[in-house]
């Protein structure tokens, strides 16, 4: 019984603390105040707006710690707090509206742990200060407009194809068509099912057929109306300028939006409820361009400019309105090219027959419509949304167009995204709003850091103090233990990409600390039974571990049951809880087991002993 | 250094009768509270909307009710939220208002004084999302024990399994029927607590059954009872110094981890009491009523047909 380890059991236990103390290492360095710089829709972040920056920055005489160019944004580094809104103004007001400027904190990580892919622990809102929304996207509307169009359809295509009925209505979840006779009725089915695979047609009798909406319809119904808003979100919420916002579904109809930082709420919500709409319009060829722009814009006609800063000289009556626009997707023609299909809904369809039968051949214009907020207010108080108009695409259109038509003739794959991504953003299927909201201030963020911080330190303090008077120096093995424990829960949390530090978290360590000294009470409590009980020393101790593992495992194992099931069902705060839990359950089970037999067996192994230190 | 030196095996299953009549009384009572008085359900469960302010001085509480009922929001509820200076706002869920708006008019109602009111949180919960929440949370509970139950039934014996869970049980009803008589909020942190009781009651429980079965193997005489008693006696010592370790880091969390996390503490300290004794006297106890013997724990050597199930009882 000489209880030596081999070599690599040794190496085994340095070198996984080691690398966890090292993945832990980046919370230590704290963070920068920084500036962060995206672009809007119409810029790029690229080497040139890093040198623009930097000579602006030069020249108001700001002392910078650096600059870097990231994935998608441009990182400006502060030496203090109080630079950080002088340097928003500054290159907000030189950038002007195409980039977006956004104060945040980024981690003063050294660039050697940063290229190891190290980072520190993400906090969550109730820690940094913030907003979460959880949204909820109004599905009934979503299908109920897919209805109501499903109405205007068969009445249109039933006229078409000269099927006479006599009367068609939408009862609640479905449409009831009525003819004069069986056969018309039988032919009708016949047609729609041909035309309509979405639906599900049934003779009801009496002469009446009814449609339904089949559940692979409405569930494509119901992920595309959450899809368009998610991405909605996306736009307005890069409009906030939010460093690091979080836009993710939740369930089947909820979006959580996240914006960390952000400290008037009331804005928040205005931005994120703010409308798009759509326009489709005639380019006007009457009158010349330059004439407009020198400003000579004829009475029936506006100036507008499109994405590339032309200006484009286009009629003022619009031929159709985005909300008619029911999908709008991109794909490939059959020459490989990048083209963006839409779908319209009958009136639109009948709307844009009757504006494009003259004017084939000629160029149509899609201008997009939004509201931005600006910093101003009025009077009540309310925040004054600026009505920003851009021509998004100018097509010719080649023939007369129904309700189903597409855009060709564009530059590139991700332009025909980008385009149908704008197209569907400016027809809403359906509303949302909030059903959930948390703001925390950003006092109370750094308050709830510290309160955390003392509870894990006087636990800590309490247990360290405790544990050498009771066990000795096996006490201060157990103490080694727990803070090693300590570093690899950190190390973890930091490692683990989707892991959130919260409040409750905290509590969940300060919780592990208590209770991961319990594995080597357990094994000291068996230790000293054995040497009671008249073993020696060495012997003691193999026994003692030997026969508390199946023990620590078993109590280990059903708390993690506890904290996985809490991790499945919980949200936010509670999820941060079990994570830590969890974690600290199997961190503790390695330092408490392997990590004090390593130390135990360096210390008092392979030698005699008369007693113990226990 | 010992502190708990228990030479001679202590006599815990004699009192199990008076204690299974105390645990009863103590079921019922918080079944009946629970009844009665209910659990004051904290906002993510109710809805509604929860704002916490911070002035510069100790706030004047009456002031801020008056500047409420001014704006129409007489029925707030006011009151401190760990100091003098905070203030925590409580509104129910109302009809007609948009309720997400409702935080940023109270702060403008209460800055309208001029005085420098600090905003610290504004939580809003949608009515429907706390009904989902109290489903969500008494599956999570119920879950819980299920998969508990399985577990240990599959490591230990079925009896162990039903003594633990009836243990798990009563130390979750009496520690909601603590929470209903003092009234104390019962929010989704506190909910986090009653499961990490879950699993510290458990930790606990599983440790004496442990050695229960040791012993069972081990000694060749003995009555059940007989070795149950030396075996509680046995881990009497590591019970304690863990539940003092425990009991050590928990009242650190009580007094130094702020107001947010007072209840999650509060549930926590009374759960790890509770907790110690259940195992001792419920799963213990009922696992012995059950009729725990020797044979039923005898470790099955020979791999054949049938030999690892449970004899009929």
């Amino acid at each position: 019984m000489l209880n030596k380890y081999p070599m690599w059991k040794y190496l085994m236990v340095v070198l996984v603390i080691a690398v966890c103390a090292l993945y832990a290492s980046p919370n230590l360095y704290g963070e920068d105040y920084a500036v962060q710089i995206s672009a809007g829709r119409n810029a790029e972040v690229d080497t040139r707006l890093f040198e623009q920056v930097k000579t602006d920055l030069q020249a108001a005489g700001i002392d910078i710690k650096s600059i870097s160019l990231e994935e998608s944004h441009l990182l400006v580094r502060l030496r203090n707090g109080d630079d950080q809104l002088v340097v928003r103004e500054k290159l907000e007001a030189s950038l002007g509206n195409d980039y977006v400027v956004a104060l945040n904190l980024a981690p003063a990580t050294p660039d050697w742990l940063e290229s190891l892919g190290a980072s520190p622990m993400k906090l969550g809102l109730d820690l940094r200060g913030g907003v979460h929304f959880l949204m909820e996207v109004d599905m009934k509307a979503a299908i109920n407009r897919s209805i109501e169009q499903m109405e205007d359809d068969f009445r249109n295509s039933l006229r078409e194809e000269k099927l006479r009925y006599r009367r068609v209505e939408q009862k609640s979840d479905r449409v009831d068509v009525q003819f004069r006779d069986q056969e018309t009725l039988d032919q009708a089915i016949n047609f729609l099912e041909k035309n309509n695979p979405g639906l599900l047609f049934k003779d009801e009798g009496e002469l009446t057929m009814s449609a339904v909406l089949s559940e692979q319809r409405l569930k494509e119904i119901r992920e595309y109306a959450l899809k368009q808003n998610i991405t909605i979100m996306r736009n307005r919420v890069n409009q906030l300028g939010v460093a690091e916002p979080v836009i993710q579904r939740q369930g089947s109809d909820r979006i959580v939006v996240q914006l960390p930082g952000i400290q008037d709420t009331a804005r928040a919500k205005e931005i994120l409820n703010a409308t798009a709409t759509l326009q489709f319009r005639m380019v006007d060829l009457d009158h010349d361009v330059r004439d407009a722009v020198e400003g000579r814009v004829p009475p029936g006609s506006q100036l507008l400019m499109d994405r590339k800063g032309q200006p484009q000289l286009l009629d003022k009556r619009i031929m159709l309105t985005g909300d008619h626009i029911v999908d709008a997707s991109s794909s490939f023609d059959e020459y490989g090219r990048p083209q963006v299909n839409i779908k319209l809904d009958s009136e639109g369809g009948n709307k844009m027959s009757h504006g494009t039968k003259d004017n084939i051949g000629k160029p149509m214009a899609t201008v997009f419509i939004e509201y931005k907020p600006t910093n101003e207010k009025d009077k009540d108080g309310k925040i004054v949304f600026e009505k920003h108009e851009e021509v998004i695409n100018v097509a010719t259109i080649q023939a007369r167009l129904g309700n189903s038509f597409r855009i060709t003739g564009i530059d590139s794959p991700a332009e025909a995204q980008n385009l149908s991504l704008l197209l569907r953003a400016g027809a809403l299927v359906a509303p949302i709003s909030i059903v959930e909201e948390r703001t925390v201030g950003p006092s109370l963020g750094q308050e709830n850091i510290e309160l955390g911080m003392q509870a894990i330190f006087w636990g800590l303090m309490l247990i360290l103090a405790f544990m050498p008077i009771y066990y000795r120096k096996f006490g201060l093995v157990a103490n080694a233990a727990l803070l090693a424990n300590l570093v690899m829960i950190v190390g973890v949390m930091s490692m683990i990409p989707g892991a959130t530090l919260t409040l409750p978290g905290m509590a969940g360590i300060v919780l592990t600390v208590g209770m991961a000294v319990d594995a080597n009470v357990l094994i000291f409590e068996r230790i000293r039974e054995e040497l009671r009980d008249g073993r020696s020393p060495q012997q003691a101790i193999h026994h003692g571990y030997d026969s508390a593992l199946s023990t620590i495992a078993d109590a280990n194992i059903t708390t993690l049951i506890a904290a996985l099931i809490l991790f499945a069902v919980g949200t936010g705060p509670v999820k941060g809880f079990s994570i830590t839990l969890a974690i600290g359950i199997l961190t503790s089970m390695f330092t408490a087991i392997v990590g004090t037999r390593a130390l135990v067996n360096s210390v008092w192994g392979g030698k005699r002993l008369n007693n113990l230190s226990i | 250094m010992r502190v708990f030196d228990f030479d001679k095996e202590v006599r815990f299953m004699s009192l199990r009768w008076p204690a299974l009549v105390f645990s009863t009384l103590l079921i019922l009572g918080s079944i009946v509270s629970l009844a009665v008085n209910q659990l004051n359900w904290g906002l993510d469960f109710t809805g509604g909307t929860v704002i916490e302010v911070g002035y510069q001085q100790p706030a004047k509480l009456a002031q801020v009710r008056q500047q409420l009922d001014e704006v129409g929001f007489g029925d707030a509820v006011v009151q401190n939220f760990g100091s003098s200076e905070d203030v925590l706002i409580r509104l129910a869920p109302r009809e007609g208002v948009k309720s997400e708006t409702l935080g940023d008019q109270v702060m403008a109602a209460l800055r309208a004084s001029g005085e420098q009111v600090d905003m610290r949180r504004i939580e809003f919960v949608g009515p429907q999302v706390g009904e989902e929440l109290t489903e969500q949370g008494g599956l999570a509970m119920l879950v819980a024990l299920i998969c508990i139950l399985m577990y240990v039934a599959m490591r230990f014996e079925w009896r162990f399994g039903l003594g633990s869970v009836a243990a798990l049980a009563h130390d979750v009803i009496i520690t909601l029927g603590l929470f209903s008589v003092l009234q104390l909020e019962f929010d989704l942190t506190v909910l986090a607590a009653v499961l990490a009781v879950i699993g510290y009651s458990l930790n606990d429980t599983i440790v004496v059954m442990d050695r229960i079965r040791e012993n069972f193997r081990k000694l060749r005489k003995g009555e059940p009872e007989e070795i149950i008693n030396i075996s509680l006696t046995q881990t009497m010592s590591r019970t304690i110094i863990t539940s003092g370790t425990t009991l050590l880091v928990l009242l650190a969390l009580f007094f130094k981890g702020g107001a947010l996390i007072h209840g999650f503490a509060t549930a926590l300290l009374f759960g790890i009491f509770i907790g110690t004794y259940s195992s001792i006297y419920i799963a213990s106890a009922v696992a012995m009523m059950l009729g725990i013997s020797k044979e039923d724990l005898m470790p099955t050597e020979v791999e054949k047909e049938g030999a690892d199930q449970d004899p009929l009882p």
